[in-house]
Formats: structure tokens, sequence, C-alpha cells
């Protein structure tokens, strides 16, 4: 990154990340054909979508090489994001037995 | 072509102008609206005591080329981002067209994909997985229809404000806004599609 100036374009770069999207794009369809057990689809599904995301965040967002700020702003995101989705899960461990309890004590006579 | 874009005065306590940090804050809030959906998404998943897998009820390769679109729209704002630090007016007006067209072509597919549900009477109140199918892709098509009133505007103004100091900064900010729509699309596809 130029100091105090927009980011400098690199469109060579640009292509190349275009490329590994599309690929990784078949790539996770190809895997959903496997129709693999759901927690081994998940892992895998979420782990190409992440990188995918990295590559379009680090390349053309220009987040490689930004400033500090920019990098501190996202962390505290991603800080409460993940209470975000903590939480509620959370909560729901602790409460779901008791409700499928209830529900299948509602169904009884 | 040939010079660089105007200079604009950065903040000497943050280095990135107030606009950039704007855009920044708006997509943290952005993050967290969207994050909050995932996580419905998954405690309804875990909580249903049956729950389809994407392929069975949902048009995968019409989601497909819908991802390919809008990867491919990142590709061409960025572009249009770099003509505009080049100073290639023409350039940067044809990469906006590009990407505002893919935009649409994005909404139509969806729209055709909507219209299956529709006919086959499958409505957001027909089931939990409908619900937050319809929640999820509608509210980010309502962000894909943000996107394209905020390019086209900067296609029309082009013309008048292309050596506006803040044009550059404005057109980056368009772009990290449809970048991050392409992100959300990015985990939807997988979530609701192949999973």
């Amino acid at each position: 990154m130029s100091d105090h100036g927009p980011h400098k374009p690199d469109v060579k770069m640009y292509l190349f990340v275009f490329g590994a999207l599309m690929v990784l794009t078949v790539v996770t369809v190809l895997v959903s054909w496997l129709h693999l057990p759901i927690h081994a689809a998940v892992a895998v599904g979420l782990m190409i979508a992440t990188v995918k995301a990295s590559l379009v965040a680090a390349f053309f967002m220009h987040l490689k090489g930004e400033r500090k700020i920019i990098y501190g702003l996202l962390g505290m995101t991603v800080f409460f994001m993940i209470i975000l989705f903590v939480l509620p899960l959370r909560d729901f461990h602790d409460l779901a037995p008791r409700t499928q309890h209830i529900a299948v004590g509602a169904e009884q006579p | 072509m040939s010079t660089l874009a105007p200079a604009v005065s950065y903040e000497s306590d943050t280095g990135v102008t107030n606009a950039k940090l704007g855009i920044w804050l708006f997509l943290a809030s952005e993050v967290m609206l969207f994050a909050t959906l995932f996580t419905s998404y998954l405690v309804l998943r875990m909580g249903a005591l049956s729950w389809p897998r994407g392929w069975e009820v949902l048009n995968v390769p019409l989601a497909m080329c819908n991802t390919f679109i809008l990867i491919t729209s990142s590709v061409t704002i960025v572009m249009a981002y770099a003509a505009v630090v080049e100073r290639d007016k023409p350039k940067f007006k044809k990469f906006m067209l590009v990407t505002i067209g893919l935009s649409f072509g994005f909404l139509i597919l969806k729209g055709i994909e909507y219209r299956a549900h529709f006919m086959h009477n499958e409505f957001p109140s027909t089931s939990i997985f409908n619900a937050i199918y319809f929640t999820t892709t509608g509210l980010h098509g309502l962000h894909v229809i943000g996107g394209i009133i905020v390019n086209s505007a900067l296609l029309y103004l082009s013309d008048s404000q292309w050596d506006h100091p803040l044009f550059v900064g404005r057109v980056e900010g368009a772009g990290l806004y449809w970048h991050f729509v392409d992100i959300v699309w990015i985990f939807l596809f997988p979530a609701l599609y192949l999973l």
C-alpha cells in the first residue's frame, strides 16, 4: 500500500484471485456431490468458504496492507461476532435436552 | 491516462479518510446483522426434528451460476476501482456498467428461483427451512439492489465528478460494500444449498 494514498491496483493479482475463486466454487459443489455426513460436510464447506472470503477480503478489499485502525476495527467485529455465535449456541445446548423432554411429555396422553 | 488520482486529506490520527473508516464501521454492523441470521439458522436447524438437505429442495445449478456471477462482478468492480485510480474514465465506465449488468443478472436468476418456489406453493410460512431461506436470501437480494443503486449513481456522476478529490474514495467505498455482498453469498451458498 502506498502511504496515505489509494491502494495501488494489481490487475494480475485480481485475475489470479478470480481464477482461484472460480475453482474453489466448483470444488465446493463437487464436494457436495460426495454426500458426506453432515459434520464433515459442514467442516469442508465452511473451510472452503472461509478461504474464498479471505481471498476476497485480502486482495479485492485490499485488507492485505491496510492501516492498523481497520485491522483493530475488524478484530473487534470478529470478537463480538464470535460472542453472537457462541452465546445462543451455548444456551441452545443447555436448553435443548429440557425442551425435548417437555415436548416428549406433551405428546404422551 | 497517465497521472494517478488526486490526493485527498487523510486523518493524521487514523491514517485513513473518515469516509473509509465510516464504510468499514458500516460493514462491521452488517457483519453483525448477517451473523445474527446465521446464528438463527444454526439454532433452528439443530433444534428441528427434520431438516431437508439443500440440494434436495433448492436449485443448485442456478445458485452456482449466481455464485459465478457475483465473483465475476467482484472482479469487475475492483477493475473499475483500478481504472479510477489510473484516471482512465472509459475503462471505469465499462467495468462499472458490466458490474451493474451482472448484478441484474444475479437478481433475474434469483427471481426465476423464487418464482419456481411460489409456483410450488412454497412460501416463507410453509416451513422453518423456507422461512430462513427466504429471509437470508431476501435480505441479501436487498443488499444487491442497494449496490446497484450506488454503483449506478457513481456511473452517472462519473462525468461531472471525475476530478472531484473524493471520487476515488467513493468508488473504493462502493467496491468494499460490493465485496462484502459477495462474501455473504460465499457463505450463504454452501450453508443453504449444499449442506
